[in-house]
């Protein structure tokens, strides 16, 4: 009987996964469902004895079992895609069964935990430390200090609390991890739980991640006893971009409105209900499994360039050949992920802009490509690594219409509480409605009073609509309580100074 | 809302900390809203005000203040999927949306390699084209 694996993750579903599971269980074989390798412009991808078809439906597979079929990529392990990767987040991805803890044990599973707890508290903050591990979430703070500052914080109670809430566009990596290795981010979690001295945490995920959230669940179930006297639970998020910020978040779990709060104090000395708490993404509680285990902290260490260590999972997304999750140590640089990795564009059109970090990131322009992939190269050059998504747009991409896009989410998913990222982002999509209509808009029809001291509205000319434009990304960027009104400026700045021409004369 | 549901729910949650959003998304499940009788139920019950329970329930976009019958497709326009054409096609499904269908912006759904993607229910759609979607849309 020929034994099938097939991916569960939710790409390889939405691209047909399920029917096509059913359809190889009706011609006979028995089908696993197992994590996804992470080349998505092949889901759904078959397994069978190592070797891929794809991506596959239900008409393929009668080909795939005669041997026939034209979609058969080989060994999967040695797709130039895979081969090229240095994975150790997703080193199990495609290989094992997500609720499976046998595949988990098998695989290396819990070794962090247990020698983690062959320690002290301060020895596992201090293996944190060595790795370099910082914040993969998108701020690329130390790991290690944060995990130290709650480790000495006085608090009866400590918390763990993982930021599953992955809002940015262009980023699927945290999803993957939950549905596809949870208890990786379990062990995770459970050590830095003994490193802490917490005793209780969430995962906040965001709604729109159904079965992410039924994977962890039942995960956490299984996995209870091994990581007791730690208890955990998810939190779902209720449909708020702003509560995937640290202090935002722990007020919706709290069970307020997901507003952001002024720091200090820190979340690690006050966070959740008032306690000492560690805020991290899932791809930082993810990689500490890995650390903990024997001699990890050194090997992570020794992979990137300068300040940024390890590696990082970055999501190659959007209008890319060949899309998908791509693990690799810091510094490689754009031209690499896009064109040599990614074989540039789906519509086989020349590209425009790349959008690294998710909304609030800069669009980069193809003269920057060499840039390595690195937190503080990125900071000189005015932009974002944030989560680690990179977003292709080819040369049909009108990035006035995303600079206006920019501004218009930024409007929807402010938490409000701060003036120039409530009514800035608004302003913003007037401004630039203005720019690139060459003046007066719909919205300037609006009947106002002559007395209004801002009753001119429109009646400026290009350079000084520009210059109100300047002013208000720098209000933004330095007026804003977090990175939402913070940031938005980014990919507005830089749509405007690479694509002037796309803002109208 | 029927008091006793209402109070079933409230109750399951009892004693969690930070039980409002929980106790929230149960309710907006059960009845498809939260409406003024909910907010004043689990006001009461977790010793809230009114106002603080309205304030949560209009903060966040998954709760409703009144029951929309019509059936839902969810469709991203966030950066990734615009990358790969949504606005192209999306006009086309507003006009077969029409009133009967609720066609919603999402702002992603998390499968950013594969769009334009929508999510009807719990099921998830990748790769749309025009007609893929114009078909979603229909069969709603």
């Amino acid at each position: 009987m020929t034994h099938v694996r097939i991916s569960d993750d939710a790409i390889a579903r939405a691209c047909g996964a399920d029917e096509l599971a059913a359809a190889f269980e009706s011609a006979g074989c028995t089908v696993d469902r197992v994590s996804s390798y992470g080349m998505h412009w092949l889901e759904p991808l078959v397994d069978i004895d190592g070797i891929g078809f794809g991506p596959a439906c239900a008409d393929d597979v009668a080909d795939i079992l005669a041997g026939s079929s034209p979609k058969s990529i080989g060994r999967i392990a040695d797709h130039p895609f895979l081969a090229r990767q240095t994975r150790l987040t997703f080193a199990r991805a495609g290989r094992t069964r997500p609720m499976s803890l046998e595949d988990y044990a098998a695989t290396g599973g819990w070794s962090g935990l247990s020698r983690a707890r062959t320690l002290t508290p301060a020895q596992v903050v201090a293996d944190v430390t060595a790795s370099g591990l910082r914040g993969r979430g998108g701020a690329g703070f130390p790991a290690g200090i944060k995990w130290k500052t709650v480790l000495e914080a006085p608090g009866e109670a400590k918390f763990i609390v993982c930021n599953a809430d992955e809002g940015d566009s262009g980023t699927f990596a945290d999803r993957m991890i939950m549905e596809g290795d949870p208890f990786q981010l379990i062990e995770g979690m459970a050590i830095a739980a003994h490193a802490t001295g917490a005793g209780q945490g969430f995962i906040y995920v965001r709604s729109e991640y159904p079965d992410a959230i039924a994977k962890l669940n039942r995960a956490i179930a299984l996995s209870a006893d091994i990581v007791a006297p730690f208890s955990l639970e998810v939190r779902v998020g209720a449909g708020a971009y702003v509560c995937g910020e640290e202090t935002s978040l722990l007020n919706s779990l709290e069970g307020k409105r997901g507003e952001v709060r002024a720091k200090p104090p820190l979340p690690a000395l006050e966070g959740l209900f008032g306690c000492p708490t560690v805020v991290n993404n899932v791809l930082t509680l993810a990689a500490v499994p890995h650390i903990l285990s024997e001699g990890g902290a050194e090997r992570y260490a020794q992979l990137g360039i300068d300040r940024s260590k390890g590696t990082m999972p970055i999501q190659l997304a959007g209008n890319i050949r060949h899309g998908g999750l791509f693990e690799t140590a810091f510094g490689i640089t754009l031209n690499e992920l896009v064109h040599d990795i990614g074989g540039g564009t789906t519509s086989g059109r020349p590209v425009k802009a790349v959008q690294v970090g998710g909304p609030l990131g800069a669009y980069l322009h193809p003269d920057q490509f060499d840039l390595p992939f690195d937190y503080e190269a990125y900071t000189v050059a005015d932009a974002l690594i944030g989560h680690g998504g990179v977003t292709v747009f080819d040369d049909t991409a009108d990035m006035g219409a995303m600079a206006r896009f920019a501004f218009e989410f930024c409007a929807v998913e402010s938490c409000g509480k701060c003036t120039p990222c409530r009514i800035g982002s608004t302003r913003g999509v007037e401004l630039i409605d203005r720019i690139r209509s060459g003046g007066a808009t719909a919205a300037d029809a609006v009947e106002r009073l002559p007395q209004m001291h801002n009753a001119r509205k429109s009646n400026r000319s290009r350079p000084e609509e520009l210059a109100l434009l300047e002013d208000l990304c720098e209000t933004m960027q330095f007026g804003s309580l977090c990175a939402l009104g913070g940031f938005t400026p980014y990919p507005v700045r830089s749509a405007l100074k690479h694509w002037p021409e796309d803002f109208g004369q | 809302m029927q008091k006793a549901n209402l109070a079933e729910i409230i109750d399951a949650h009892a004693g969690r900390k930070g039980a409002l959003l929980p106790i929230l998304h149960d309710i907006q499940a059960a009845f498809g809203c939260i409406d003024a009788n909910a907010e004043a139920a689990v006001a009461k019950a977790l010793n809230l005000s009114r106002a603080e329970v309205h304030g949560v329930v209009s903060f966040y976009h998954d709760f409703k203040p009144a029951h929309d019958p019509r059936p839902v497709v969810e469709l991203c326009r966030a950066e990734a999927c615009k990358a790969r054409g949504v606005e192209s096609i999306a006009a086309a499904a507003e006009t077969e949306a029409g009133e009967r269908v609720n066609l919603k912006a999402v702002y992603c759904l998390g499968l950013c390699s594969v769009g334009p993607n929508a999510r009807t229910g719990d099921r998830l759609h990748s790769r749309l084209d025009e007609a893929s979607l114009l078909n979603l849309v229909r069969s709603a």
